[in-house]
């Protein structure tokens, strides 16, 4: 029997307060993730239980007990203390998946700070927004990133301290810069817990923006109640599992499902951080006889090209269920897992202003392969008429995805951008951003965005903020960036470019801009191609026309071109 | 032609994916499982070779396997380059 049972059930005598009632929170307590995920499990008298494994590229291995990630996380939560950082004050995370990632995480919560991760791939431009917007105090990082920090110093007066985790003791540390090492601290066996209440601002995840710079996504210390109980639910996860959640905890899934629900529920969980191979996943499912495996549909479809013999090689009989999250999960991909490991990738689907999963496929529930799933219990989703703002009344048509605002780890608002937050909303509901159908049986079916975002291998991409950076770049006079489709990553980016006079095309030019915003942005910004063209298409106020140039892309229809500025 | 083009391969990478003071990179160094280069990256990286030696790496043979060290990278471009005659 799955944890969910009956999903109809679980509907019609649905309430928040089942998740509150197994955490033992009653409204008005204090709510501190950092102590619900170490602290609480130990209580429990699970504290030699082990909480982390975790293995590096190189094959270092570390394994971490609920008692010691409580001692992890207070050690830093006082060195955090010790250098002045308070509660409130924002924290970045800005490292590989190594286990001073996840431990600074919950010690940076326990302090009543706010945990601020992010990529470690962001190139210094994509680094420097994200920062600067939240006005960062501290951050926590690794010698191999720290110059990406650097570079930047000068124009954040806010950083007071960056903390290395890794310094070997030998390059001197710069400019604000302190070493920090957790094997080498004494355990801080005990740590006033920051007395966070329900609406403590908790983690500030950024996001792309359509128009404007990526928007920080505030969620608080309530946002617990969902993580939990959507993981115990759509996840099934269950105390004796061995769990292994695919995400960089860069991104919110791999804190959402990468750390907190699966701590409060006391799992042990897995870490592997290292590029990605089918082999060296299977060995690891194989190795760590993994139980519950939550991925994202790039990796299943790199999965699926690696072919169905590899996965000959390796016993996976450990696996009991499979889940997906990032974009649609294709029905190919669905068909193929139930037939090389026995049982299908349950799709999930959420957003970082979500928090956690709100519509997803559950065990015991029928998938039909290429559907989102329906509601989570208590999340009322529907499907909106673009024009009306209102919900459909037949089945069947395609409109905004839209949801009541009202569960717990729903955001709370943008950071320093209440504006923006308030134009997510219309007539009542919380507008997702993307398109869907909801069939006659209340399965919902992806069918886009409803802005010009690009959802590549489950990340979003702003067109502007890839424009932005064009710019800067000396040939390029103008540029319009939109998705093309892929077969791994459902979309990547591609430019169209203009170039300055004295600039000419050429494959040299084409790698040094896509070189140049790799590492400006990210490797997930860079243009995974760019045409060069004389002109881009504009209305005749001047406006570049993207759409025109997505619909190319993606064989579309390519509309109304009545605004459309004449050659 | 072996050690130059390990050579090419090996500095390019060196100055298009790795910070100022990191660890020198060796010909065996695991590139993609390492992490130091990423399979977003991979296509940049694909690209230099591919203007370089005037070569086209279909998709396929571009896996992260592939390209997983500079030796290996070195063997996959020698194969195409062969087949370019």
């Amino acid at each position: 029997m799955s944890n969910i049972g009956p999903y109809d059930e679980r509907v019609k005598n649905f309430s928040w307060t089942i998740a509150e009632k197994e955490l033992g929170y009653k409204p008005g307590d204090v709510i501190n993730i950092g102590w619900y995920c170490t602290d609480r499990i130990c209580e429990q008298g699970k504290g030699s239980k082990v909480a982390l494994h975790w293995e590096g590229h190189t094959g270092v291995e570390k394994t971490y007990t609920y008692n010691d990630i409580r001692l992890a996380s207070n050690t830093i939560g006082a060195f955090l203390r010790g250098l002045g950082v308070k509660d409130g004050e924002r924290v970045c995370l800005f490292m590989d998946k190594i286990p001073e990632l996840y431990l600074g995480f919950l010690g940076i919560l326990k302090i009543g700070a706010i945990a601020q991760p992010l990529f470690s791939a962001f190139g210094d431009e994509s680094l420097f927004v994200r920062l600067s917007n939240a006005e960062t105090s501290a951050v926590i990082t690794q010698k191999k990133h720290a110059p990406k920090v650097r570079k930047i110093l000068e124009k954040l007066p806010h950083i007071r301290h960056i903390i290395i985790v890794d310094h070997d003791g030998v390059a001197p540390l710069k400019d604000r810069e302190v070493a920090f090492s957790l094997q080498k601290s004494v355990p801080v066996e005990h740590l006033d817990i920051h007395p966070t209440k329900a609406e403590s601002a908790s983690v500030l995840h950024y996001t792309s923006g359509t128009t404007g710079m990526p928007k920080g996504v505030q969620h608080v210390h309530y946002s617990l109640i969902s993580q939990y109980l959507t993981a115990k639910w759509a996840l099934d996860l269950r105390e004796d599992d061995i769990y292994w959640c695919t995400a960089d905890p860069g991104w919110v899934t791999g804190t959402s499902y990468g750390i907190i629900a699966p701590f409060a529920i006391g799992v042990t969980q897995c870490v592997l951080d290292a590029g990605f191979s089918a082999e060296a996943w299977y060995k690891w499912i194989e190795k760590r006889r993994v139980t519950m495996w939550y991925s994202a549909p790039t990796a299943i479809r790199s999965l699926m090209k690696a072919g169905d013999e590899i996965v000959k090689k390796f016993d996976l009989s450990s696996l009991r269920h499979l889940a997906s999250v990032g974009e649609p999960l294709n029905s190919e991909a669905v068909v193929w897992s139930q037939k090389v490991f026995g049982m299908p990738f349950y799709d999930t689907y959420w957003q970082t202003e979500t928090g956690s999963i709100v519509i997803g496929n559950y065990p015991g529930m029928e998938v039909r392969p290429g559907s989102m799933g329906k509601p989570f219990p208590g999340i009322t989703g529907t499907v909106l008429d673009p024009v009306k703002s209102e919900p459909y009344a037949a089945h069947g048509r395609i409109g905004l995805v839209a949801l009541k605002f009202d569960w717990p780890s729903r955001m709370r608002t943008y950071w320093n951008n209440e504006e923006a937050f308030q134009k997510k909303f219309r007539n009542g509901w919380y507008i997702t951003g993307d398109r869907s159908k909801i069939d006659k049986d209340g399965y919902f079916w992806f069918a886009g965005r409803d802005d010009d975002i690009i959802n590549t291998a489950g990340h979003l991409v702003s067109p502007f903020e890839v424009e932005s950076a064009l710019l800067e770049h000396p040939a390029v006079a103008e540029s319009a960036v939109v998705s093309k489709p892929d077969p791994i990553n459902l979309e990547v980016v591609k430019a169209f470019v203009t170039l300055k006079p004295g600039f000419t095309a050429s494959k040299d030019l084409d790698l040094e801009i896509m070189n140049f915003i790799r590492k400006k942005l990210s490797p997930l910004a860079m243009p995974q191609e760019i045409e060069f063209v004389p002109s881009l298409p504009k209305t005749r106020s001047g406006k570049i026309m993207r759409r025109i140039l997505h619909a190319k892309e993606w064989g579309e229809e390519i509309g109304d071109t009545s605004t459309l500025e004449n050659d | 032609m072996a050690d130059e083009l390990k050579d090419i391969v090996l500095n390019y990478v060196t100055k298009e994916y790795l910070e100022d003071d990191s660890e020198p990179l060796t010909y065996e160094t695991p590139l993609i499982s390492g992490g130091i280069v990423d399979s977003f990256s991979m296509v940049s990286l694909k690209r230099f070779l591919e203007n370089k030696y005037g070569i086209a790496i279909p998709d396929d043979e571009a896996t992260p396997e592939a390209f997983d060290s500079v030796n290996k990278i070195v063997s996959l471009v020698q194969r195409f380059v062969a087949k370019k005659g």
